[in-house]
Formats: structure tokens, C-alpha cells, sequence
């Protein structure tokens, strides 16, 4: 699912830097690798480090044993906010990195420690910033769609590729000396896609794995929040009058159905909550049914 | 022997219940019996009503989702040990129970046990064999 493990692997080793490839999950195991190798550099996404910071510190472990000097964290929206909470609970420096699979995976653009915004390496990928309702490119600091064009790429180059993230160039100087054109953070998207976790999910795909499940009505809600620095989805879904019954484990068989069957065909867990038949808000024009909780702005 | 039961689906909100027993009291139904199950998410209400076909269609007037279904009731002698005496009975015949409430009548000499066994006829069965006193619809209703 991820193919920007494989970049930072290869970059990193490039420049000489001994790299302990270890994805998401199994916490603990995460935290004693970074104390026994001494790991001074992290790369994941800052809702994970905040995660990693939490657990860290309910094991009691001594800040002194992890020896982390910075962290480059991408992959989500995150926001200034988290920065400082990162910084501050790490003692680290973090910085903002962008990429997408399309053009390279990550690497596209980087922050300098000026924290103002991030470098895009433009001898390789040419970034414009179009409307993404005209189409038409849009002037320097006014926020639009990033479009890529590579300049390097072999094989399969891109010509103008929507990345449908939202955000603005600035071609004022850094202060690091730096000349490349800097990017703000990324601030939404031009779609509807979320990212939950990392992964990438289009609302029609939980809807086209709901309207699967036989006894369900055709109307759902999503929502998406973040307790603990974690995203979490959930899908509530009205209960036909089919589905009742006055046993709760027929109930909540039911509901571990759909769990489990969005999980299959979309790839991420959500929490399925049933509701009555009826009480979803009905729209006559585009129905709103992504509640994105999260704090991202 | 069969008794109707009306379930209905609570998702988990304020004032959800006040609003179907709200309902209820508009349409004058008393309730006879009644139990909640609860779940972290959702709830499910069960009573026992006199006229359970009209109890049934004021509630989905009001937009919730009702079930009808059959329960036994039984009557047990209001000590220590009654309700253990009927339990055995089914345990001895092999039968689930997926719940029961209990409620005493208002003579004070016995309870009134509603049971939903995994098969309400095979229960009836064993009850009935044991010689326990399973109670009409309308000796239900008239307590």
C-alpha cells in the first residue's frame, strides 16, 4: 500500500545513513528499536509519531535513552499545531515532506529547517498551480491544485498530473539559500478523497462496499475524527426494518458483517453504527456524507 | 401459549425512549411488562402490551422500527428458587435462552417470568412436559 517505504529506504541509504526499516503498527517494538539502535532520524506520518510519543511516555521511557534529532513527516494533512506538539514532546526538530506515488513517491518537495514552507526540487519535477475549476494556471501565493510535470522521469513521465491537493507556491528567497520554489503545506484536496491512517479512500468505495451487504438501506454517514492522534472512521448506516431483531447478537452480527466486509473491499477498519431507518438527514441536491472531524486547518 | 412481544430498535440517543413510551402514552397503551437491552451503540426496547398489533403500528407512526415476535410466559411461585425451578427444566431439555425478564403480579403470590428461548415452540414443549404453568396471552394482559 505504501510505496514511499521504498524511497526513503533507498535516498537514505544513498547518503550513508544506516536505516531500520520497521511500517506502522507493533508500538512497543518500535520504541525499544529506536532506544537500542539509537535512531536519531524518524520518518512516518506525524499522526503515528504523536501515537509513538503517547506510548513512549506511558511506558515510562527515559526521553534521554532516545536520541531522535528530527523527524521528516508526511503523507496526511497535518498542521502547525502538531508541529509544535511533535517538537516539544520529541524534542526534535519536524519537518513537513511531500510526495505522491505518481511522480516519484516522496521526495518531491522537502522543508528546509526554516520551517517555511517545503523546497520543491524543480530541476526534476515542474510544479504550476492551476484551478481546479477553470483549469487555468494560477498566480504565485494563491492557493489552487499542485500540478507536476517531470522533467527527468524515464519510462513514464507525467505531463501535467492533477495531484488534486490543494496549496500555493512562493518564489520569494529562503532564508537557507536555497533558490527552489517552495510549497505551502498542503491544506485539502480538490476532491473528495480522505486519508485515513495513510491510506487513501474515496467515500464511493465504503458506498460501493455497503450497497453489497444485503439489508442495509442505500444511506450512510461518514465520519472521521482523530482521538489519540489516530484517524478513525466511522460509517454509520441505517438498519432496515429487515435487519431488526429483538436478539442484540443477531443485531451485532450484523453489524461485524459490514465491519468486516468494508474492511475487505476497501482495506481500512471502521467502526460500523447502526441507526434508525429514517434518521440520516435526506438531501435533495449532493448529499453531505463526510463529517471530517479532524482538526486539520 | 405464545405470547406477542413488540421489540423496538433505540439508536443510542437523548430522549429516544421517552419519545417511543411518549407515543405510547398518546395512543393510551399500558404496558404490562417491559426490558431493555442495552449495547454500547444502540438499545432494544420489549414490552408486553395489551393490543400489540395497535401498539406496533402507533410506533411505526412514529418512525421507529418495531418487530413483532412470540415469548412464553410463565408464572413461578414468588420465592426463593422459582425461577431457578423453570430454568432447570429447560437446561435439562437442552434449550437456550437468549433472555427473560420477570415482573410480580400484583397479588404479591407470584411472578410472571417472559422467556425467548432459541425455539419457542420446542421451550412451550418442555415447559408443558414439566407441568409449569405457562400463561395465556389474555391472562397476561388482564393482570
Amino acid at each position: 500500500m505504501f510505496t514511499g517505504g521504498m524511497g526513503i529506504h533507498y535516498g537514505s541509504h544513498k547518503i550513508g545513513a544506516t536505516i531500520v526499516p520497521v511500517s506502522a503498527g507493533n508500538t512497543k517494538r518500535q520504541i525499544d528499536l529506536m532506544q537500542d539502535f539509537g535512531t536519531t532520524l524518524i520518518a512516518c506520518t506525524p499522526s503515528y509519531a504523536l501515537y509513538l510519543a503517547e506510548a513512549a511516555g506511558e511506558d515510562g521511557v527515559d526521553r534521554k535513552k532516545i536520541k531522535l534529532r528530527a523527524g521528516c513527516f508526511g503523507a496526511e494533512v497535518w498542521t502547525e499545531k502538531m508541529r509544535e506538539e511533535i517538537e516539544s514532546r520529541f524534542r526534535i526538530l519536524a519537518l513537513n515532506i511531500y510526495g505522491l506515488t505518481e511522480i516519484i513517491g516522496p521526495g518531491v518537495a522537502h522543508e528546509c529547517d526554516n520551517k517555511t514552507g517545503l523546497h520543491i526540487f524543480e530541476d526534476h519535477f515542474y510544479p504550476e498551480i492551476i484551478s481546479p475549476e477553470t483549469l487555468e494556471p494560477l498566480p504565485d501565493g494563491e492557493c489552487g491544485e499542485l500540478v507536476f510535470t517531470t522533467l527527468t522521469r524515464e519510462g513514464m513521465p507525467m505531463i501535467r498530473f492533477r495531484t488534486r491537493d490543494v496549496t500555493a507556491l512562493r518564489r520569494e528567497p529562503c532564508k537557507c539559500g536555497r533558490t527552489l520554489v517552495r510549497m505551502d503545506r498542503i491544506t485539502g484536496r480538490s476532491d473528495d478523497m480522505l486519508k485515513i491512517r495513510g491510506v487513501l479512500i474515496f467515500p464511493s468505495q465504503i458506498e460501493r462496499a455497503l450497497l453489497e451487504v444485503k439489508g442495509i438501506e442505500p444511506q450512510y454517514q461518514i465520519i472521521v475524527t482523530r482521538p489519540r492522534h489516530l484517524d478513525e472512521m466511522e460509517v454509520q448506516v441505517e438498519l432496515s426494518k429487515k435487519m431488526f431483531s429483538d436478539e442484540v447478537k443477531h443485531i451485532e452480527e450484523f453489524r461485524k458483517k459490514i465491519e468486516a466486509h468494508i474492511e475487505k473491499s476497501v482495506g481500512i477498519r471502521v467502526k460500523v453504527t447502526l441507526v434508525e431507518p429514517k434518521s440520516l438527514p435526506r438531501s435533495e441536491g449532493k448529499a453531505k456524507r463526510v463529517f471530517d472531524k479532524r482538526e486539520l486547518k | 401459549m405464545k405470547l406477542k412481544q413488540i421489540s423496538v430498535f433505540l439508536e443510542n440517543r437523548k430522549g429516544r425512549l421517552w419519545e417511543a413510551l411518549d407515543a405510547l402514552a398518546n395512543a393510551k397503551i399500558n404496558i404490562r411488562a417491559l426490558s431493555i437491552a442495552d449495547t454500547s451503540e444502540f438499545g432494544i426496547l420489549r414490552l408486553i402490551v395489551p393490543d400489540p398489533d395497535r401498539a406496533k403500528k402507533v410506533l411505526e407512526k412514529g418512525n421507529f422500527t418495531v418487530k413483532e415476535n412470540n415469548v412464553v410466559a410463565v408464572e413461578v411461585a414468588d420465592k426463593p428458587g422459582g425461577l431457578a425451578e423453570v430454568l432447570k427444566v429447560l437446561s435439562d431439555a437442552d434449550i437456550n435462552v437468549e433472555y427473560l425478564y420477570a415482573f410480580v403480579e400484583k397479588s404479591g403470590e407470584k411472578a410472571v417470568v417472559v422467556l425467548r428461548t432459541e425455539n419457542t415452540d420446542a421451550g412451550i414443549k418442555a415447559l408443558k412436559t414439566a407441568g409449569i404453568a405457562i400463561l395465556l396471552a389474555e391472562q397476561v394482559y388482564a393482570l
